[in-house]
Parts: C-alpha cells; sequence; structure tokens
C-alpha cells in the first residue's frame, strides 16, 4: 500500500504566544515548532499499516524551509520519503491554500491512502484534510479512530460526538483524517535518525496561482466569560483560601 | 438570503441546528432551513415554528444514512440552485465529514468553528478562536458569494431563537441523486460496552489535563477527588496517553458535565474541552499559566503549580474535616 502522510509543522505547546505587530498573527520568528500533534498520530497510523501489509510512507509538508525540521523527524521514525512544498507564504495559509499546494505536489504519486490529522493546533480548521480529498477526487472520511485494510478498501472507526462510533466502508484510494489517540505514538530511534540523513526529500514549489481564501482581519485575546477571582498568595495560603471560599461562598463542598 | 444547513438522524432534529439558525436571524437577512434525509415531516415541522422564509426538505432513499459523498451531492445542488448568500451550518463532526468538500465543490471555502458574526470596515467578519483558543480571530471571506461558515456548538442559545407568528412554508426539493456517486457505506452508529462512569451524575468533579506531565502524578489527583468527595475526569490527551481511561474523558468527544464543583488542574482549556465543562456552576482553575484560556471560564483560580497547590489543598480540607470550619469565627 502506498500511504502519503501530511504533517503540518506548529509552535511548540510551551511557546509563549504573542500576537504579533501586524495583530494578524503571533510572533513566531524565534520560536520552537514542532510536528502538529494529530499528524503525529496519522503518521503513526501510516507506519503501523506498512508494518502490517507492506508498501511505502511518503510524508508531505508545506511551509517555509523550517518545515524540513518535521520532515526529518518523520524520516527518523520510519516514513521513506519525502515531499516538501517550499514556500513562505504557507506559513500562515489558511487550510483551502494548504490543501492545494499539497494536492499539486502528491496528485501524480496516485497514493492507495492519504493520512492527515483531523485538525492542526493553530488555526484549527479542520479541513485540509477534507479539501484535499476533494482536489484529488477521492472519497474520505474523519475523525478516524480505527483502520482496518480490507478486499478493495477500507472499513474505518469514525468517532461521533459524546462517545459515540460508526463503522464506515469505502474502496480506495481514500483520505482519512486521523484523531489523536488512535495508537501509542513511538520515538525516533538514533539508528532512525541517522538512516533519515539518506533518505529521499523531494523540494517543490507550489502552484504559481496560489490565493488566500479568506483574510486574518485581526487576532486578538478574547474577553474573559466570566471575571475569575485570583486568589493570591503561597501554595498553602492560596489552597487554605480556596478551601475556605468554596465552602463558605460558594457552597460547593 | 442565509441558507441554514440543518442536521437530523433516524428524524430527531440535532439541538445544534438551532444555533446557525439564530445567528443568521441576528443579521437581519432572510433565512431558508435546508435539512436531508428521509421522512423528514416532523424534523421539517419542528425547524419551520423558527421565524424563517422557508423550510426545504431533500428526501431520497440513498439520504436514509448520512454519507459525505451523498450530502455533498444534495447539498451542492441545493446551494446552487437557491443561490443564498451566506450557507450557516452547525460545527458538528457531521459538518466538518462534508462541509469543506462542499464548499470547494462550488469554488469557495468554508469558515468553521465561528463564536460570532459582524461588521467590520464594511465587511462581515467571523470571529473564531485560533491557536487553541488563546486567541480569537475576525476572520473575513475573500471572493465571490456564497460563503460558507460553520458555528461552534454552545457559541449560541438556542431557545433564543425568534419564533414566527405562522409556521414557516415547508417544500420539498426536487432533486437527482445517482446512488453510485456515494462510495461510503456507514454501519449503525455505536457506544463502547464499557462506559463504566456517569460522570455527567457527578456533583464534584476534578479533572487532570497535560499539566500533570507524567502517570504516576494522577494519583496526587485522585487523592484530592478522595478529599472532595469528587469525580476525577480528564481533557482527552491524558485520555489519549491511556493515563485515565477515555470514559473519564470531558469535552467535546467525551462527556458534557455540569456538576456544583468543577476543578480543572493543569488543563489549559482548549475549546474542544470547554464546550464539555463550561455549564458548570462553580469552575475552579489551577494553572502555572496565567494566559492559559481555562481561566476565561473560571470563577476562582488559582495561577501556580499544580505540584505544590494540590498537595496544600489536600491538607487543608483534611484538616477541616473534623467539623471546625464553624468554630473559627470570632
Amino acid at each position: 500500500m502506498k500511504i502519503a502522510v501530511c504533517v503540518k509543522q506548529v509552535v511548540t505547546r510551551e511557546w509563549p504566544l504573542r500576537v504579533d505587530d501586524a495583530r494578524t498573527w503571533v510572533q513566531d520568528r524565534d520560536a520552537s515548532f514542532e510536528m502538529n500533534e494529530p499528524d503525529a498520530y496519522a503518521l503513526e497510523e501510516a507506519l503501523r499499516l506498512k508494518e502490517q501489509h507492506g508498501g511505502e510512507v511518503v510524508v508531505c509538508s508545506a511551509g517555509p524551509p523550517r518545515v524540513a525540521q518535521v520532515i526529518r523527524e518523520a524520516l527518523a521514525r520510519g516514513a521513506d520519503r519525502a515531499i516538501r512544498v517550499e514556500s513562505n507564504a504557507l506559513a500562515t495559509a489558511d487550510s483551502g491554500m494548504v490543501a492545494e499546494a499539497l494536492a499539486a505536489a502528491i496528485r501524480d504519486e496516485a497514493f492507495d491512502l492519504v493520512l492527515t490529522g483531523l485538525q492542526s493546533d493553530d488555526q484549527g480548521f479542520a479541513q485540509t484534510g477534507v479539501v484535499l480529498a476533494e482536489l484529488l477526487g477521492i472519497s474520505h472520511a474523519t475523525i478516524i479512530m480505527e483502520v482496518q485494510v480490507v478486499e478493495g478498501g477500507l472499513r474505518v472507526k469514525r468517532e461521533l460526538e459524546g462517545g459515540w462510533f460508526q463503522w464506515v466502508s469505502m474502496p480506495s484510494p481514500a483520505l482519512l483524517t486521523i484523531q489523536s489517540g488512535i495508537n501509542q505514538l513511538r520515538y525516533a530511534t538514533l539508528r532512525g535518525i541517522m538512516a533519515a540523513k539518506k533518505k529521499e526529500v523531494r523540494v517543490v514549489e507550489p502552484p504559481a496561482d496560489l490565493a488566500p481564501h479568506h483574510e486574518i482581519l485581526e487576532l486578538y485575546v478574547p474577553e474573559k466569560a466570566k471575571q475569575t477571582r485570583l486568589i493570591e498568595g503561597s501554595p498553602v495560603e492560596a489552597a487554605t483560601e480556596l478551601v475556605r471560599v468554596l465552602r463558605e461562598e460558594a457552597r460547593v463542598i | 438570503m442565509i441558507l441554514v444547513i440543518a442536521e437530523q438522524r433516524d428524524g430527531v432534529l440535532h439541538r445544534a441546528s438551532w444555533e446557525p439558525i439564530l445567528a443568521a436571524q441576528q443579521t437581519g437577512q432572510p433565512v431558508q432551513v435546508a435539512v436531508a434525509g428521509v421522512s423528514l415531516a416532523s424534523v421539517a415541522g419542528e425547524l419551520a415554528a423558527a421565524e424563517v422564509e422557508a423550510v426545504l426538505t431533500i428526501e431520497h432513499p440513498a439520504l436514509e444514512s448520512y454519507t459525505p459523498d451523498g450530502f455533498v451531492a444534495v447539498f451542492a445542488d441545493v446551494v446552487t440552485g437557491t443561490q443564498p448568500d451566506l450557507v450557516f451550518l452547525p460545527h458538528t463532526y457531521q459538518t466538518r465529514e462534508f462541509a469543506p468538500k462542499l464548499a470547494v465543490r462550488l469554488g469557495r471555502s468554508l469558515i468553521t468553528d465561528c463564536i460570532a458574526v459582524k461588521q467590520r470596515d464594511n465587511r462581515l467578519a467571523f470571529v473564531r478562536p485560533m491557536f487553541q483558543g488563546k486567541f480569537v480571530a475576525d476572520v473575513a471571506p475573500t471572493g465571490p458569494a456564497p460563503h460558507f461558515a460553520s458555528f461552534q456548538i454552545g457559541a449560541f442559545r438556542p431557545d433564543a431563537v425568534t419564533r414566527g407568528a405562522t409556521a414557516a412554508d415547508i417544500r420539498a426539493v426536487d432533486i437527482t441523486l445517482e446512488a453510485a456517486v456515494i462510495r461510503q457505506t456507514m454501519e449503525p452508529p455505536f457506544k463502547e460496552a464499557k462506559q463504566a462512569v456517569d460522570l455527567t451524575q457527578a456533583e464534584r468533579i476534578v479533572a487532570v489535563g497535560r499539566g500533570i506531565k507524567a502517570q504516576e502524578h494522577i494519583a496526587l489527583v485522585e487523592t484530592l477527588a478522595a478529599a472532595l468527595g469528587a469525580e476525577v475526569a480528564a481533557s482527552r490527551p491524558i485520555c489519549d496517553s491511556g493515563w485515565l481511561p477515555m470514559d473519564r474523558q470531558v469535552g467535546s468527544s467525551g462527556q458534557t458535565v455540569s456538576p456544583k464543583l468543577y476543578l480543572a488542574l493543569g488543563i489549559s482549556g482548549a475549546i474542544q474541552h470547554l464546550v464539555g465543562m463550561k455549564g458548570s456552576a462553580t469552575i475552579v482553575a489551577i494553572n502555572k499559566d496565567a494566559e492559559a484560556p481555562i481561566f476565561e471560564v473560571a470563577d476562582f483560580g488559582i495561577v501556580g503549580d499544580l505540584f505544590e497547590v494540590v498537595p496544600a489543598l489536600v491538607a487543608a480540607l483534611n484538616a477541616e474535616g473534623g467539623g471546625s470550619s464553624g468554630a473559627g469565627h470570632p
């Protein structure tokens, strides 16, 4: 089975986010970056499917040159080769633009299966994968928690709301968006890191006519829904005061 | 005109459908509501109570169960036929699956997870969370109408929908649907058998997030829960890591709770978690990051290291356990 996994590079969770001077993005020039978490689960699922059924795992990412970092990491974890779409304009691009860039880069490869995470930790539009499926003209299913390879296609467990699930079958080729928690992630081994250096990375440019589908007018800190009463002091003082407040004012304990 | 795509399953309307209807009504534009499936009379009747121009029913045997291909095909025809300026949907799991494909098939884009609509510099802008809820953004669609937007569940109050003086027109839409375009076969929805814990009945909940750092620290949370007489719950990443079972998960993919006390330990408050607990009567957040979104919904907060605060809380609760709380007043 020939599998593509699309991963996004996002600012790490630990990085203290600040709005930039233009007030349309965050200050990320000196930030540290990591693989978007749901995409890491998608990569792991691709590696497991290859181990069970054979084939090839190709990791794909679209963004500025720095996304080479998540490509290297994916290759170190076991992906066989990579396709990187390089453009600074993709750093803050909307999901439609990213999907168009990825579609152009992978269309000719005719993958049997394309995996993405269900959404990104930065913009969180939750639609790059679905749009990509439409651009590639293939079937898809979203928020997947289990993948079975069956005769002629796939049977996948789709998460619904509130603890419900549903099995869905479809022919290949297909695209799945993977939910976090579908598997347990592996770490790169030293051997994997060394091997990654010899693997093929094809760098391509995005289509020239790529244009945004919407515009971020302003990014800002949300208004608070509630006035939070912050309890100050040492840990012991704060804890004692919190217990008093919950007992005597909120009367919930 | 704004076209709202409502959601139903087996003749039961998804309650979240009222929220894009309200969002549409608040813009002051005429509203039509479309719903697809089979045997839609009862759902259509319910929707027709809202003050809208019309309820459009799209019935076809191949729509008995939802499929992304079937829904994209019929709604592409309906949107083309009705020519709305805007298309609104509830941001349900089903919408996330078919709506991006629908918008792209029509050469349009979708702005997801919106919490408000506003006018800004004579442009329509949609307000939506970004960066896990740390920020929100005003996002304006570009290009020609119709523009698509989905609305976060809980962003609007379903009971605030304006009712019509008389029931709206219900119109059956003629569609053609080739069953062959549907590539997916759906099996009936099910729940995992081992849903042992019903958090919705708990009066007090202590919930833990990534801030707990390691599985061995879960015991600390259980000690605090015991001292409070509370159930232990968790945000999704904790259950994904296997540190607590999936049935302890609160949030959009887990349980929705509204206890008297919800104490969030080391939970940043991503929107997927907030939707599952923001209805709690009293919310307490303990987090080292003063800017964590959890503080947007918290009544009381301690900014600090949970590994210092939680043992102190346990000590304070156990010390007061002797019934001395009333005796301290002068």
